[in-house]
């Protein structure tokens, strides 16, 4: 049996692995009735059927207001945070070949985190909002992303070679540094800043709004896209340091582009969703599971598994504990650190 | 490794040369600050106590102040250093290993659930935590055939860090007024603290210095590496338990007076080798020594960058603390 499928039309070519359209499909479904059925569930409850029917307008008038109005952009934004950092998750283990590699832990979240933590302490007024459009949160996030990403890859370059290694260490020195500066912005700020900034930190879409879903979405598809056509680069980077070179392809060039577009993803799902930890380490791991390491393949899946994860993180958050609402980031790294353990327990002997 | 100072005598007398820099540094650190204090009113306060402002804020703010700076900047300091040695790793320290976020979810546990606020029952909660935090860190790092490497022990206690944090985060979004109460303490400082706070923890500090100074020689028998330990005669597991024991009492100890400070337990210990070499008989009291001057010399300067106002002492040395972190990273060899 073949296990691509060749697909041409004039002037390109490609080949399609069947198993990773399986996959792909599967998880796509899976994606789409967890979204249904996370509508359903809340302080009002519904059906299935309902919910689905509420979602294209067809349900009662009330449905269709809650499920419109306050379900569906929440649920949405957390599927894109969450495609958004699993890609980024993805990317940076390929550049840095190391399958414990994630945003948070090389300190691209902690970039993000202070800029944003900033941006709400600056033009705070009289402690109720803020004196310019929100709309610029997410730019202020992604500023501190993309610094802090660039500053962890060029200090982690040495003679001109870039290890892994030392790109993990140096973001996690980072992220202990921006920590404690994003705590003290919290300590001399505002007083209600404390308060919103920790439930942001933490990660969490709740209060999520129409503007910020398309905004996510747009900005999630743009570098989805650029992923997908540089997916080939990163798996000839994965051959390690020698190998792409005598294949021609700059290493050093493609790691920096890489990690540009993966701070970027970060960046995009921090300014609408905050810090949700470890996504970015398990969904790519996950989905290496189910359609091995080949990128083309990767990149869709792990995004289908992120969404899924923080949707599901975030339906627990808010049925579970009611009258408390859980933030999602609190149920992710609740699932994420047992699986980094699992993860360092099976590479044990590598 | 030799470090610059190489004969015992020299030394020596660097010890106490450091150990008279600590008196020069305390006596600014009680007398600098919003109120300037002269060495008059300083001695009066003590002799002549007449009630009046400035003598109340020496007996009750500056040398409390000063004694927590000097204790938790020296066992910070030796914490790193032990830690440093028994996982043969130069990036070893308090925070890498879980300690400070393992102390700080026991911490915030306890008062949010529990409305623990005694500085005893802190000094407990930090300890369990802290020993809790390091064991797990250790434990997952040292899984597998190649054991202990550095960069499976920074990553198992990144994560492990990630995962109490976003824990303690998680309990103060539910419950905002303890937040208010605990976000200084979690930032770490050493403001606002009386003698109370450090007598309960004091005792085990003692204990932990006086060890960590006869501990010393064993150390560096297994530093040589665990087969040749052994068959030099060591029973190397009760010297790593000591050694772990010692880094709980100090590092937990640490946290449960001021938060997790940051930094000291990393940087002081290179700066002490870079001066005395890799001997641990002398590294450990150079090490507490320089990590009493940092904190006092990091307390001061916290003062004046916003005044009146002041930054916790925590990101102060941060500041100073996560570019030297770079470097160390960016020296080591690694492929």
């Amino acid at each position: 049996m073949k296990h691509n499928i060749a697909f041409r039309v004039k002037g390109m070519s490609f080949l399609i692995n069947k198993k990773g359209l399986y996959v792909f499909s599967a998880a796509l479904i899976i994606l789409i009735a967890v979204i249904i059925a996370s509508t359903a569930l809340g302080d009002m409850n519904m059906s299935m059927i309902e919910a689905a029917k509420s979602i294209f307008g067809g349900g009662t008038s009330l449905h269709n207001l809650v499920v419109r109005s306050f379900r569906l952009p929440r649920i949405l934004l957390a599927a894109f945070a969450g495609m958004a950092l699993a890609v980024s998750g993805a990317i940076l283990q390929g550049i840095v070949r190391n399958p414990l590699a994630s945003p948070d832990i090389i300190g691209i979240t902690g970039g993000a985190s202070f800029t944003t933590v900033c941006f709400l302490a600056l033009f705070n007024i009289n402690d109720k909002g803020v004196s310019i459009s929100i709309a610029w949160l997410p730019l202020a996030s992604f500023a501190g992303a993309i610094l802090s990403g660039l500053l962890v890859y060029f200090l982690a370059h040495k003679k001109s070679i870039l290890s892994p290694f030392r790109l993990v260490l140096i973001g996690i020195g980072l992220s202990a540094g921006t920590e404690a500066l994003t705590k003290f912005v919290m300590l001399i700020g505002p007083v209600y800043l404390a308060s919103k900034a920790n439930t942001w930190m933490t990660g969490s879409v709740n209060g999520a709004s129409w503007p910020q879903v398309t905004a996510l979405a747009i900005w999630f598809t743009v570098f989805f896209i650029i992923t997908f056509i540089l997916a080939r680069r990163l798996n000839i980077l994965e051959l390690g340091e020698a190998v792409p070179v005598s294949l021609g392809s700059s290493s050093n060039k493609d790691k920096k582009i890489l990690l540009i577009i993966s701070a970027a993803l970060t960046g995009g799902a921090v300014a609408f969703a905050g810090g949700i930890g470890f996504v970015g380490l398990m969904a790519p791991h996950m989905a290496r599971k189910l359609v091995g390491s080949a990128y083309g393949a990767l990149i869709p899946v792990s995004a289908l598994i992120g969404g899924i994860l923080v949707i599901i993180s975030d339906t627990i958050g808010r049925t579970v504990f009611l009258p408390l609402e859980v933030p999602a980031g609190v149920l992710t790294s609740a699932i994420g650190a047992p699986y980094f353990v699992y993860l360092l327990y099976k590479s044990r002997n590598h | 490794m030799q470090g610059v100072i190489k004969k015992r005598f020299a030394k020596g007398t660097g010890l106490i040369i450091i150990a008279l820099f600590i008196i020069v540094c305390m006596i600014g650190s009680i007398a600098l600050g919003v109120t300037s204090i002269s060495i008059d009113t300083f001695i009066h306060a003590y002799t002549h106590f007449n009630g009046s402002n400035n003598q109340v804020i020496i007996r009750d703010e500056r040398v409390p102040r000063a004694l927590i700076a000097v204790c938790v900047g020296s066992s910070l300091a030796i914490a790193g250093a032990l830690m440093q040695g028994l996982t043969r790793n130069p990036l070893a320290s308090p925070e890498i290993l879980g300690v400070n976020s393992g102390a700080s979810l026991m911490i915030v546990t306890a008062v949010t659930l529990f409305g623990a606020s005694s500085p005893s029952a802190f000094t407990w909660l930090a300890f369990t935590g802290a020993a809790a935090g390091s064991i797990i860190v250790y434990l997952l790092g040292s899984l597998g055939r190649e054991g202990l490497t550095p960069i499976k022990l920074t990553l198992a206690g990144a994560a492990m860090a990630a995962l109490f944090s976003s824990l303690t985060q998680g309990l103060l979004t539910s419950n905002e007024q303890s937040l208010d109460a605990v976000i200084f303490w979690l930032v770490g400082s050493i403001q606002g603290k009386d003698l109370h706070n450090l007598s309960a923890v004091l005792p085990y500090f003692i204990i932990g210095w006086l060890l960590s100074l006869l501990i010393g020689s064993k150390i560096n028998t297994l530093m040589l590496g665990e087969n040749v330990a052994k068959s030099l005669g060591q029973n190397t597991f009760i010297v790593k338990l000591a050694t772990g024991i010692i880094i709980v009492l100090l590092a937990g100890g640490s946290v449960a007076i001021a938060g997790p400070i940051s930094f000291i337990g990393i940087v002081v210990p290179h700066a002490a080798r870079w001066m005395v070499g890799n001997d641990y008989r002398w590294l450990i009291p150079y090490s507490g020594m320089l990590g009493a001057v940092l904190l006092l010399l990091a307390d001061i300067l916290a003062r004046y960058v916003i005044m009146p106002s002041e930054v916790p002492v925590g990101v102060a040395t941060a500041v100073i603390g996560t570019p030297s972190f770079i470097y160390l990273a960016r020296k080591g060899d690694f492929k």
